[in-house]
């Protein structure tokens, strides 16, 4: 019998367009005190704390370790950081209270893409040799997925459209998608550059119980990264998000909500194929990446929008993904649940 | 439930060097990776996930390298980590990859830590200047110099012990192949000789930047059954971690380090860490910290460390020797150095170490820190199975 685990309260920033006057710290800490204050709990109440952040947003080394200072890490504490998004933050979270080593766990992530330009920024993730020099931006090598995909027959643009629109909250034919950035992709297609933060607290067994009426309850989670050269990639699919759906146990029973980290509105049409969500499944009632994309939060703000809508009594089953890397290199699943009504 | 026993079962590493020209980072992380395997016998199909580690990444100028390593870890179709913590990073990275065992979300996991100083230049990379932030200063010998001074006065330690402790890492280096420093004229005049360069560090006691790459396969009780060589099992694992800088911080022995090495001990079932523990490996990039380390992880009361340098207790034949494989003193691959500190201490209990094998070690304890003295992680290892 391995422990039951939930995520237990989520707090994110209102993503604001640009955070000029506040530091990261400043605009982390008012999610940090958020989930805190609605379980109770106080930084030395919690087990184990992970966070998930990056050096290259914040233009200096070790950058975590000014946020550490703001969570109060005195008596010290038992930390752990991942260069990745809050998602993997999570999961490693995760592996700590399924180990039993802590019953509570916090987690947080961060970023701020509006200081620099975050598509120049994001091609020093590419390969450092081959391609990094070549600069090629985030929503060129976007572009090229969404083109194989109108290729391959999977969309158009105007399935492309109707994708933003929804995200954004309006009908298609009332939201400009505006002019082409890199063709097919119109800036409807692209994420807004924001700066945000979120946080989670996740608690184990009865802990969990204690701490929140309705428990989001993770009965699955994995995750999976595919070769990064896009060349000896399929574009138009994403085997690494399916295995990680199928070993995360999506694929049992049907979910009512799926939170999606796609930041292009194509990477929703590749992501729903991989998940094989069908009409009846509501996908990203936040809004999802369209709406607003903090690079580096926006996989936790996925599973932590999913995890609210269990809490509110929204949802009963739901999925939520995280994404990183270029085309959906690397995928999260996790499959959240309430407990029976 | 009870925890999934850990085992290491693999060490590979490169020949840590000044600059690798002839690998790209691929090239590197990929040869250490290899030669963790071919010590398990088992191939790239046996390994479940790669959970990897380095510093931070203005050290080479790649921006979440393990995406682009994925194909040269053999992670493709996998789940992969990628950790950071700072300078304890390679000993962090071991623990994540040691806890995915033991909560039985897989069987084996390669996990592997690195630094190729070579591609940039770490002090610079250290010293970005931020509006309205604290420099660090140049790099980290001009933040962890003043530590080292206060070291001296509050415990009236005498100037030369800083130089013993290089002499004898040096020394212990030649014994290691894999280490980057082989200086086979050293002698302790000569360190004690060598140029000032952070009052009271000389050149000769303070770390090398080092091109390298560690890893290790750890694997569950049924994979240390089919091992092929001497296994090293974990006994105990922490981490902690404290602010930078706040108003009653001890710099010279933080709270958390004293925390996190009580945490191993508990688990380990350790009272007394000086009669119970054979040898350490410690993470010192400046030759002052065995001492003060030695204070910190309990193995000498306050004011006292120094007393087991200076009578060469810390030495390779003594009653505690400290940094066999020659330490961070000998090679720092940065993000590699605290995985190096943690496969040293499995590799002696395997009795594997070679020529700088400590006769009839047990029990082993590997430590890393980094950030400003805040982040600590810690692993003991044993020739036999954790009680329990």
């Amino acid at each position: 019998m391995t422990r039951e685990i939930a995520v237990v309260a989520f707090a994110r920033t209102d993503h604001r367009r640009g955070a000029d006057e506040l530091s990261e710290v400043e605009m982390l800490m008012p999610v940090l005190h958020e989930v805190l204050d609605r379980t109770g709990l106080k930084t030395a109440d919690i087990g184990f704390t992970c966070s998930g952040s990056c050096d290259y947003l914040a233009g200096r080394a070790f950058s975590f370790t000014l946020a550490l200072d703001g969570v109060g890490a005195w008596p010290p504490i038992s930390e752990s950081h991942v260069e990745m998004d809050g998602a993997w933050a999570l999961y490693e979270a995760w592996t700590k209270l399924l180990a039993g080593d802590a019953d509570t766990a916090l987690v947080y992530s961060y970023g701020k893409s509006t200081p620099g330009s975050v598509r120049d920024v994001l091609t020093r993730q590419l390969d450092p040799y081959y391609v990094a020099p070549l600069w090629p931006d985030s929503v060129a090598l976007a572009a090229l997925q969404a083109q194989a995909l109108i290729d391959a027959g999977d969309t158009d643009e105007p399935a492309l459209a109707a994708v933003a629109a929804r995200s954004r909250g309006s009908r298609a034919d009332a939201a400009p998608q505006g002019d082409y950035v890199v063709r097919p992709l119109r800036t409807g297609d692209c994420p807004p550059v924001v700066d945000g933060a979120a946080a989670v607290v996740l608690a184990a067994g009865d802990r969990a119980r204690e701490l929140c009426e309705r428990p989001a309850w993770i009965r699955g989670i994995d995750h999976r990264i595919e070769a990064h050269a896009l060349g000896v990639r399929d574009l138009t699919d994403s085997p690494s998000t399916r295995l990680a759906a199928e070993r995360a146990g999506a694929f049992r029973r049907p979910v009512d909500t799926a939170e999606l980290h796609a930041p292009f509105s194509s990477q929703e049409v590749v992501l729903r194929k991989a998940l094989r969500l069908d009409d009846g499944v509501r996908v990203n009632p936040s809004g999802g990446a369209l709406a607003a994309n903090p690079v580096m939060a926006a996989g936790l703000v996925r599973i932590g929008e999913a995890a609210a809508g269990i809490h509110r009594g929204r949802s009963d089953r739901a999925l939520a993904h995280a994404t990183s890397g270029p085309c959906l290199q690397q995928n999260l699943v996790a499959v959240l649940e309430g407990d029976p009504r | 439930m009870s925890k999934e026993p850990v085992a290491v079962v693999g060490i590979g590493q490169t020949r840590h060097v000044a600059a690798r020209r002839d690998v790209s980072i691929a090239g590197l992380v990929r040869e250490a990776a290899q030669r963790a395997l071919e010590d398990a016998e088992l191939t790239w199909a046996d390994v479940d996930a790669v959970v990897i580690g380095k510093a931070p990444d203005f050290f080479e100028g790649v921006m979440m390298p393990e995406l682009y390593l994925a194909d040269a870890l053999g992670a493709v179709g996998k789940p992969m980590l990628r950790v950071h913590t700072a300078g304890s990073v390679g000993g962090s990275t071991a623990l994540v990859a040691a806890n995915l065992v033991a909560a039985r979300v897989h069987g084996t996991v390669l996990t592997l830590a690195f630094e190729k100083q070579s591609e940039s230049n770490a002090m610079w990379g250290l010293s970005l200047p931020i509006p309205f932030q604290q420099p660090l200063l140049a790099g980290a010998g001009g933040f962890f110099a003043p530590h080292v001074r206060a070291y001296m006065r509050r415990s009236g330690a005498p100037d030369t012990v800083g130089s013993l402790v290089a002499y004898k890492d040096r020394r212990n280096a030649l014994r290691n192949p894999y280490a980057h420093l082989h200086e086979h004229d050293i002698t302790l005049e000569k360190v004690q000789a060598s140029p000032m360069l952070w009052d009271p560090i000389r050149y000769s006691e303070t770390c090398p930047s080092s091109d390298g790459a560690c890893a290790m396969v750890l694997t569950d009780r049924a994979g240390a059954a089919r091992a092929p060589r001497p296994v090293a099992w974990m006994h105990g694992g922490a981490m902690r971690s404290e602010p930078t800088l706040f108003a009653g911080k001890d710099c010279v022995s933080p709270q958390a380090g004293k925390d996190c090495a009580a945490d191993v001990y508990r688990q380990a079932g350790i009272a007394d860490p000086r009669r119970e523990i054979d040898a350490v490996e410690m993470y010192v990039p400046f030759s002052w910290y065995e001492p003060m380390w030695l204070e910190n992880l309990g193995f000498a009361d306050e004011g006292e460390g120094w007393k087991l340098t200076e009578s060469g207790v810390t030495e390779l034949d003594g009653d505690l020797p400290v940094d066999m494989s020659g330490g961070v003193l000998s090679t720092n691959p940065i993000g590699a150095s605290g995985m190096i500190r943690f496969a040293e201490a499995a590799l002696q209990v395997r009795g594997l170490a070679g020529e700088h094998q400590v006769e009839g070690a047990r029990r082993v304890l590997g430590h890393a820190y980094g950030g400003g003295s805040q982040f600590f992680s810690m692993w003991l290892v044993g020739s036999e199975p954790p009680a329990s």
